[in-house]
């Protein structure tokens, strides 16, 4: 379990906060949300289509939409967990965050033009087009909310941490209030500013985001001249062993160990194109050249996010040392925070905090609006309604989704508080993996691709994602396990993707081939013809 | 090609300069990802296998390890310009030329503006037939 928990912030009970001022870090998470308040409010005033709700009007630039992938992609866990890990485990740490970049690679060649020329708002516009409607739509609707879910309660519970750590609240009641609080705001900034909100949420998040670990690098560089070699020989000389910039001190221990860690890096380079809030965001900008623009930007952007990292997390392994980190309240998470505070004192701790906590604010918020599309366009709108209802009508179920959702999120949060869930976001990398890619790219590339190929493939990926992780050592038999002491994993490691993701190409391929309904070759001619033309793409609907 | 029902998806996708679209978009992309994938899966094995290997110093504390990271950072940003020029010159041009001469004949016309109609250019109602 310990490779997982880099990828979601843990709580760490019983500690408070001995460094920096509490109130300094809520002063400046205060002005953020000023910021972001009037961000939203002004973009409320132009949300009066479900196009706009859904999409934002269709209306970003590539640049702003790339900035925002960055800002709705690096959440907490990437800022505060690979730190913290390269932090501790040195190498290994830095090379969680080459899957997460170069997965974009998936999207960027093959699914955000594409994508963006056959939908309208969801992932399973695109996986219906040509075949059954219903069963496929409620499929991919399905698959949605299971990994919009797992990926919200992941970040709320996060959030429960990131209080004992950064705002000194060590207390359940304190920190459920502050996951309620949280939460609460997030539901208003979605509510009234829909997907223009959030993707100004997320712009702004982003910025922060960047300009914040950009100028601790460099800093952290010119502490030690320029040379990188050399902040590693500090690094591997406080910790002792230079043992930290080699990989394996994570989880080289056993084969088993090496092969979980192989089955994580193919979920996180094939879980990314199939992330429904990544997807969503490729509606936003008017044209499938300026979604390749997007994600162009958002490469960039990412990619030297990372590159930070890795200044960083060795940084904090010279600077505070690995043993100051572990016995820090928040651990390996509390390395961002303890860094700042040892560059810049006060000021830089309170500004990475109020960074972190509008990470996940902005995280979060980029789910619930796709929960809340999925669930009020896909199976409302779609499904239930048959398409007949009217931008009114789907955007008032869209709202009200989003505070189900919302209070969902918030429950879910604060019941997972101390609890071990840093596995639902690399679950959530696995279905997206699984689940969503192999149909995504079967119906954009393969001609002979059918319904029951789809939903084989789509119910197949998710419920052998979740199987495995019922019965492998998440749950049963390790030390990090829910039930520690009985032993009932059937399946030896904590990451399903090795098997899950293979099996549902299979699937999708097996289904496809074995089945007698003849699919609309009409429907397929267009929806090729349109995937690479753009012809009949959704416009933008202001400008 | 002057004899071309630009209206008809079905035609269109027979067509000669469709046919060529695809191709110069899949003889590009369908290897590239191919390539990469290997190169970063092949990354992630020796990494967890032949940890020794990737331990090898290559200059002052920098090692074969964080060099071949900072490698696929740096293929993923090659691969990106890559992608981004030949999209530019070779598919945009064919695939404008090909929008363009279909938006003409009236295919695909956007059937909704103010998002309140129906869903036919989203797929809607398309596969009930089916």
């Amino acid at each position: 379990m310990t490779q997982l928990a880099i990828l979601s912030a843990q709580a760490d009970e019983g500690l408070t906060t001995e460094v920096g001022n509490p109130w300094a870090n809520i002063g400046i998470f205060l002005v953020f949300v000023a910021i972001t308040l009037f961000a939203v409010l002004r973009a409320s005033k132009k949300t009066k289509t479900a196009a706009d709700f859904y999409a934002g009007g269709r209306s970003f630039t590539g640049t702003q939409n790339g900035t925002a992938i960055a800002g709705d992609y690096l959440s907490a866990a990437s800022f505060l967990g690979i730190v913290g890990a390269i932090a501790i485990y040195g190498y290994d740490g830095f090379l969680y965050s080459i899957g997460f970049l170069v997965a974009w690679l998936v999207a960027l060649l093959l699914v955000a033009e594409m994508l963006r020329n056959t939908g309208k708002f969801t992932m399973a516009d695109v996986l219906s087009f040509r075949l059954k409607q219903r069963p496929v739509r409620i499929a991919a609707a399905t698959s949605t909310l299971a990994v919009s879910i797992f990926y919200l309660l992941a970040q709320m519970a996060g959030a429960g941490a990131l209080v004992s750590l950064l705002l000194g609240i060590d207390s359940g009641i304190g920190q459920s209030l502050v996951i309620a609080v949280v939460g609460l705001l997030m539901i208003f900034y979605v509510f009234i500013g829909g997907m223009k909100g959030t993707t100004w949420v997320q712009i702004i998040k982003a910025t922060l985001l960047l300009i914040g670990v950009g100028i601790m690098s460099v800093w952290l560089l010119a502490l030690f001249g320029f040379n990188f070699s050399g902040l590693l020989g500090e690094a591997a000389s406080i910790a002792g062993t230079t043992d930290i910039l080699d990989p394996g001190q994570q989880y080289g221990e056993s084969t088993l160990t090496k092969m979980d860690f192989i089955s994580l890096g193919l979920a996180l380079v094939l879980g990314t194109a199939g992330l429904p809030h990544v997807l969503m965001r490729f509606y936003t900008v008017p044209t499938a050249k300026e979604a390749r623009k997007s994600v162009v930007w958002a490469i960039w952007l990412i990619g030297g996010f990372y590159l930070c990292t890795l200044v960083l997390g060795f940084g904090a392994a010279a600077m505070v040392g690995p043993e100051a980190i572990t016995n820090a309240p928040g651990g390996q998470n509390s390395a961002a925070p303890l860094l700042a505070y040892e560059l810049g004192g006060t000021l830089l701790l309170g500004v990475i905090a109020a960074v972190a906590f509008a990470t996940i604010l902005a995280v979060v918020a980029g789910l619930t609006i796709t929960a809340s599309a999925s669930f009020a366009h896909d199976i409302y709108g779609q499904v239930i309604k048959k398409g007949k209802l009217d931008t009114k009508g789907e955007m008032r179920a869209g709202r009200a989704t989003v505070v189900v959702v919302g209070i969902l999120a918030i429950l879910g949060g604060i019941g997972a508080q101390g609890q071990n869930v840093a596995f639902l976001v690399a679950l959530a990398f696995a279905v997206a993996a699984s689940a969503n890619l192999p149909t995504i790219i079967y119906s954009l590339f393969w001609k002979g691709f059918t319904t029951r190929g789809a939903l084989w493939s789509m119910y197949g990926g998710l419920g052998t994602s979740i199987g495995l992780i019922l019965v492998s050592p998440v749950l049963w038999g390790a030390e990090s396990s829910f039930f520690p002491d009985v032993d009932l994993a059937l399946y030896p490691l904590t990451n399903p993707g090795i098997v899950s993701i293979p099996l549902s190409f299979l699937l999708g391929w097996i289904g496809s081939k074995t089945s007698k309904v003849k699919e609309d070759v009409r429907k397929q001619a267009e929806m090729e013809v349109r995937s690479l033309t753009g012809v009949g793409a959704e416009q933008a609907t202001d400008h | 090609m002057s004899t071309l029902d630009y209206s008809d998806f079905s035609a269109v996708q027979r067509s000669d300069q469709f046919q060529k679209l695809r191709r110069t978009h899949r003889s590009f992309v369908f290897p590239l990802t191919v390539v990469f994938l290997i190169w970063y899966l092949g990354f992630v094995v020796v990494a967890a296998f032949f940890p020794e290997f990737m331990a090898i110093q290559v200059f002052g504390n920098i090692n074969l390890g964080i060099l071949l990271g900072l490698a696929q950072f740096l293929t993923t940003f090659i691969i990106t310009g890559a992608y981004v020029s030949y999209a530019n010159r070779k598919i945009d041009p064919i695939a404008t030329d090909l929008r363009e001469s279909m938006e003409a004949a009236g295919a695909g016309a956007p059937e909704e503006t103010t998002d309140d109609t129906d869903y036919a250019s989203a797929g809607q109602g398309s596969g009930e037939q089916s």
